[in-house]
């Protein structure tokens, strides 16, 4: 057989071998021609493609954030600022094992399951490659500790940014309210062009001023063509369009008004609010306790956050605009003008006060605040001493109805439209409104409660200085605002509502007003023996619950939280309002000890000049104001 | 009368006449096969200088190892085919004992026991097999009668797969198929029946799944997946083919220019100066580019076959026509894996990318050719 050769041929071998050998060259140039086509699809056919994906790859447009305005006060003082703030950020794409990397660098910097877990939760909604802060506010020597690391940490990197910050701390929070990180919700409700717009910005305002001018504040958003390699590292910038910084807004209030009205208020819980009669402009709206709005602006931790969640004491809650109290007695000049005004009673007309007030046909028997009744009033002494029953009388000769009427032109029972956020319009009621909202008919004994202001009745402090200030311009109204002017240039003044009265009874009113803090048997009249002029002013009380007929009131019986709420309204000077105050007082149980001496301070520093520096907490005298 | 004839008529080893020869073949030297390397030598360091994001020292640094690699060549070029012909089944077994010690011995780099420390000097072993597996079995096959008997053809494919196992173990896929193929080329060259390699092709497609299933590692299968469908995982395995075809893909005819693509300099492109440095070069220079590298490397393969089939004695035919067509093997298989036409293996494009031992080793492999094409003219009939 053939191949059964027992010796070699090389002739044979020669023979196979090259004839393998051209098999082998074919499927060699077969093999060539393969690759030439497949590079050729790629690099001719397929050119556009991969060229745009490459210059995709190379070019990124980046948005560069505008810078956020700033916040001054009356006097050009700031009070929110932008500063320079350092985060550790992570690219999830190009670190690796997540959490090898997470233990490592916690070994470095030390970073709480809070912040980790916070990360967690932005980590899930992000685009591709978008870097995600993991640390927030990272001191020098955590960034220097990170710098000498670089490079066991991929993916991570320090970033700097400008982020909020109030530089006087927990002294504006309810007024200014704060920014913080754009939350999902947040960003889903924006339309395209906003989100488009935010497309570089972290933060927006959350309540507050910063939430209200929040389109003023922010700015346009600019944006820069850079080469990025990899890694996301710029390169280059090969064209850049600047962003528009957010505009700076100037607001009407006086910081070292507001500081004096914090300190007035010192531990008690309550809100001050200053007007500017002429304007409307706020000169002050404190409530406490307070907090310290720096800590919403990166995000507050967990515990942080539920321990001011569920402190007793509420400093999340801004009494100024969201608490609804009754206003009690502090109604009385409002209805007093409600009653001359539907002359159910004159300026001569008196009531003869026993201590206590029946309703025709009705055994029970309403009280007077004062335990033996006042005797004979008229309408400026039932002011001036605060007559229960004088105004029993009023309330049930106006009926409820003509009580609401009247005191919705003052603005009670709705909002003031103050540009701020969740404000409150509290209850002015009415016979119609029980019917709507408590599916109830009304009683006539309701009216009497009404006609103290207790009740159904609930008002915010910013309600009264509101209507207080309406009082001091004999009946022009003007809409509250916090900003005066934006980007330098003042804002209109809405309009002012016109209640039209003739002068006598506002004349009557304000003499009885004037009466409460100089008058001889003035409620008020401690505090205003010490005023170098005149205030028109009345106090309030306000019960926090109810209590059965008959039972003798005793302070030291009812626990701290149980006593009255105290209230305190007026203007000054008399002749030429300049300012109208407000000032609640949560339990301080009576206008004129607890209130009185807080608007006085106030009003003082106001009228007569403001000597006490002013030093925003946590600078060393920087900022001071004289 | 030419030249050439003159000689072959002379008796053979005339001292007066051989050293009339010329310095080329007196040097052992094919100056066909040494134009062409230095061509691709030298368009090599430029696209690398490029590559590395123009860092001289790496550029000199192969410099040197092309001076190593020369040298080499050119040593071995020297050698009688007699004597590495009897040398084979030692350089063999030597290469076989020392990859048996990696297991034991061998460091770990990259995941995989690959190299081996000898008195402070690294090397692997896997890469001396590369030479030595075609030299045995082409050892092994000229003493047969040829084509070969199935007995034969079971011990040379002892030879081939007994190294090439223990390499795929380490694991190398890469160097593992660059062995067996280079084994695989003699014995096919050797005339080993076309039935039996239907039967093996039949074999291996059988041999498919539960080669998938049971032999393949997670990461090789994922590469394979991966090659399929890039586009599946982006970030990962999928990365690199998208990359480099983006690479490849943005160069077009004319090429970004030297030094001028983005791919690799803004780091998009992974292993830019070793496994995937023909995407840079795609990517620069363009498919004119790729078509200058592959008249080069076709031109190469076409001498090697032509000495290869103008050898004079079996062994030398043998090894040369392997050793041709596994340097085949090195560019098809880079090429087409940097495409995405292959799966990713760690195969280096031969004279181009950026490497030391592996390129001796090829140098090694173009001595014994210019050794066997020497052959040639010193024993004429």
């Amino acid at each position: 057989m053939a191949e059964r050769l027992t010796l070699k041929d090389p002739y044979t071998e020669v023979r196979i071998f090259t004839a393998r050998i051209l098999v082998a060259a074919a499927i060699v140039v077969l093999c060539f021609c393969a690759l030439l086509y497949r590079y050729a699809d790629l690099q001719i056919n397929q050119y556009e493609k991969y060229r745009t994906e490459s210059e995709r790859n190379r070019v990124q447009l980046q948005p560069l954030p505008p810078k956020r305005g700033l916040i001054y006060d009356r006097n050009g003082l700031i009070l929110a600022d932008n500063s320079p703030s350092y985060s550790l950020t992570v690219i999830k794409e190009r670190v690796g094992d997540l959490n090898k990397a997470l233990a490592l660098v916690r070994s470095l910097v030390s970073i709480d399951d809070d912040d980790v877990d916070k990360f967690m939760e932005r980590l899930g909604d992000r685009y591709p490659y978008q870097s995600v802060p993991l640390k927030f506010r990272l001191t020098e020597e955590e960034i220097a500790i990170l710098s000498i690391n670089r490079y066991r940490l991929p993916g991570m990197e320090v970033e700097a940014e400008f982020v909020r910050s109030y530089p006087h701390g927990e002294l504006f929070a309810h007024a200014l309210g704060y920014v913080g990180r754009i939350s999902e919700k947040e960003l889903k409700s924006l339309n395209p062009e906003q989100v488009l717009n935010y497309s570089g910005t972290h933060y927006m305002g959350k309540i507050g001023v910063e939430r209200y001018y929040e389109d003023q504040l922010h700015g346009k958003v600019g944006y820069q063509n850079v080469e990025t390699n990899a890694r996301g590292r710029v390169l280059r910038v090969l064209e850049r369009s600047e962003p528009t910084s957010g505009v700076d807004i100037e607001l009407f209030l006086d910081a070292k008004l507001q500081q004096i009205a914090q300190e007035a208020l010192g531990d008690n819980r309550g809100s001050v609010v200053a007007i500017d009669p002429k304007t409307g402009g706020i000169l002050a709206l404190v409530s406490t306790p307070a907090f310290d709005p720096n800590l919403f602006v990166t995000g507050i931790s967990g515990p942080a956050y539920a321990a001011l969640r569920d402190s007793p004491d509420m400093p999340l809650y801004n009494r100024a605009l969201q608490g609804t109290y009754p206003p009690g007695s502090t109604m009385k000049p409002f209805y007093a003008l409600a009653g001359l005004s539907y002359g159910v009673v004159t300026p001569t007309t008196r009531v003869s006060d026993p201590g206590f007030y029946q309703l025709p046909n009705d055994s029970r028997q309403y009280r007077d605040w004062r335990r033996g009744g006042h005797g004979s009033v008229d309408v400026r002494q039932a002011i001036e001493q605060s007559c229960d029953v004088f105004f029993y009388d009023l309330a049930h000769k106006l009926t409820i109805d003509r009580l609401h009427d009247f005191a919705a032109q003052f603005g009670f029972g709705e909002p003031t439209g103050i540009d701020n956020t969740s404000e409150r319009g509290g209850v002015m009621p009415s016979r119609e409104w029980k019917r709507k909202v408590k599916k109830v008919a009304w009683y006539p004994g309701e009216t009497l409660s009404a006609g103290i202001g207790q009740g159904y009745v609930l008002a915010t402090p910013l309600q009264l200085a509101v209507a207080t200030a309406t009082i001091a311009n004999r009946g022009e109204r003007f809409e509250p605002r916090l900003v005066k002017s934006v980007n330098g240039q003042v804002l209109p003044v809405p309009e002012a509502r016109h209640i039209e009265l003739p002068a006598d009874i506002w004349k009557v009113v304000i003499e009885g007003m004037e009466d409460v803090v100089h008058g001889e048997r003035g409620t008020a009249k401690t505090m205003g023996k010490t005023l170098t002029y005149r205030m028109a002013g009345k106090t309030g009380s306000a019960q926090v619950v109810g209590y059965a007929q008959g039972i003798k009131y005793d302070v030291s019986q009812v626990a701290k939280r149980k006593r009255d709420h105290a209230w305190f309204i007026a203007f000054a000077p008399i002749d030429d309002p300049k300012i109208a105050i407000a000032v609640l007082v949560e339990n301080g149980e009576h206008g004129a000890s607890a209130a009185s001496p807080i608007a006085k301070k106030i009003a003082d520093a106001y009228l007569l000049g403001i000597d006490a520096p002013l030093v925003p907490a946590g600078t060393d005298g920087e900022g001071v104001l004289e | 009368m030419k030249y050439g004839d003159y000689v072959r008529q002379m008796p053979a080893g005339t001292n007066e006449l051989s050293r009339r020869r010329g310095v080329f073949e007196r040097l052992h030297i094919d100056w066909i096969l040494l134009g062409l390397l230095m061509a691709l030598t030298a368009f090599g360091l430029i696209v690398l200088y490029s590559a590395s994001d123009h860092s001289l020292p790496t550029v000199f640094k192969q410099g040197r190892f092309f001076l190593i690699a020369y040298c080499s060549m050119l040593v071995i070029a020297q050698l009688d085919l007699e004597r590495i012909k009897r040398f084979a089944p030692w350089a063999y077994l030597g290469g076989l004992t020392l990859l048996l010690l990696v297991p034991v011995m061998g460091t770990i780099a990259k995941g995989a026991k690959r190299w081996l420390s000898i008195g402070g000097f690294q090397f692997q072993p896997s890469e001396v097999m590369k030479l030595a597996v075609p030299m045995a079995v082409a050892w092994y096959l000229a003493a047969r009668i040829l084509p070969p008997r199935l007995k034969h053809i079971v011990l040379a494919l002892a030879i081939i797969f007994m190294p090439t196992l223990l390499v795929a173990a380490q694991p190398d896929l890469g160097t593992a198929i660059l062995i067996a193929a280079a084994g695989s080329f003699v014995l096919l060259l050797a005339g080993l029946s076309w039935r039996y390699i239907a039967a093996a092709v039949a074999a291996l497609a059988a041999a498919a799944y539960p080669l998938w299933e049971y032999v393949l590692h997670d990461y090789q299968r994922k590469r394979i997946l991966t090659l399929l469908n890039p586009e599946e995982d982006k970030l990962g395995a999928g990365w690199n083919i998208i990359q480099s075809k983006t690479a490849i893909g943005s160069g077009g005819f004319y090429g970004k220019g030297w030094l001028q693509g983005t791919q690799s300099h803004l780091d998009f492109l992974p292993e830019g100066h070793t496994d995937f440095i023909i995407a840079v070069l795609s990517e620069e220079w363009g498919l004119r580019g790729v078509l200058f590298l592959l008249t080069l490397y076709l031109a190469i393969i076409v001498r090697g076959m032509w000495i290869a089939v103008h050898a004079q004695h079996c062994f030398g035919r043998l090894l040369a026509g392997s050793m041709v067509l596994t340097f085949f093997v090195y560019v098809f298989v880079n090429m087409g894996m940097v495409s995405g036409l292959l799966p990713v293996v760690g195969v280096p494009l031969p004279l181009i990318s950026q490497g030391g031992t592996a390129l001796v080793v090829l140098f090694a492999g173009f001595g014994l050719l210019m050794a066997i094409a020497s052959e040639k003219r010193i024993l004429s009939q």
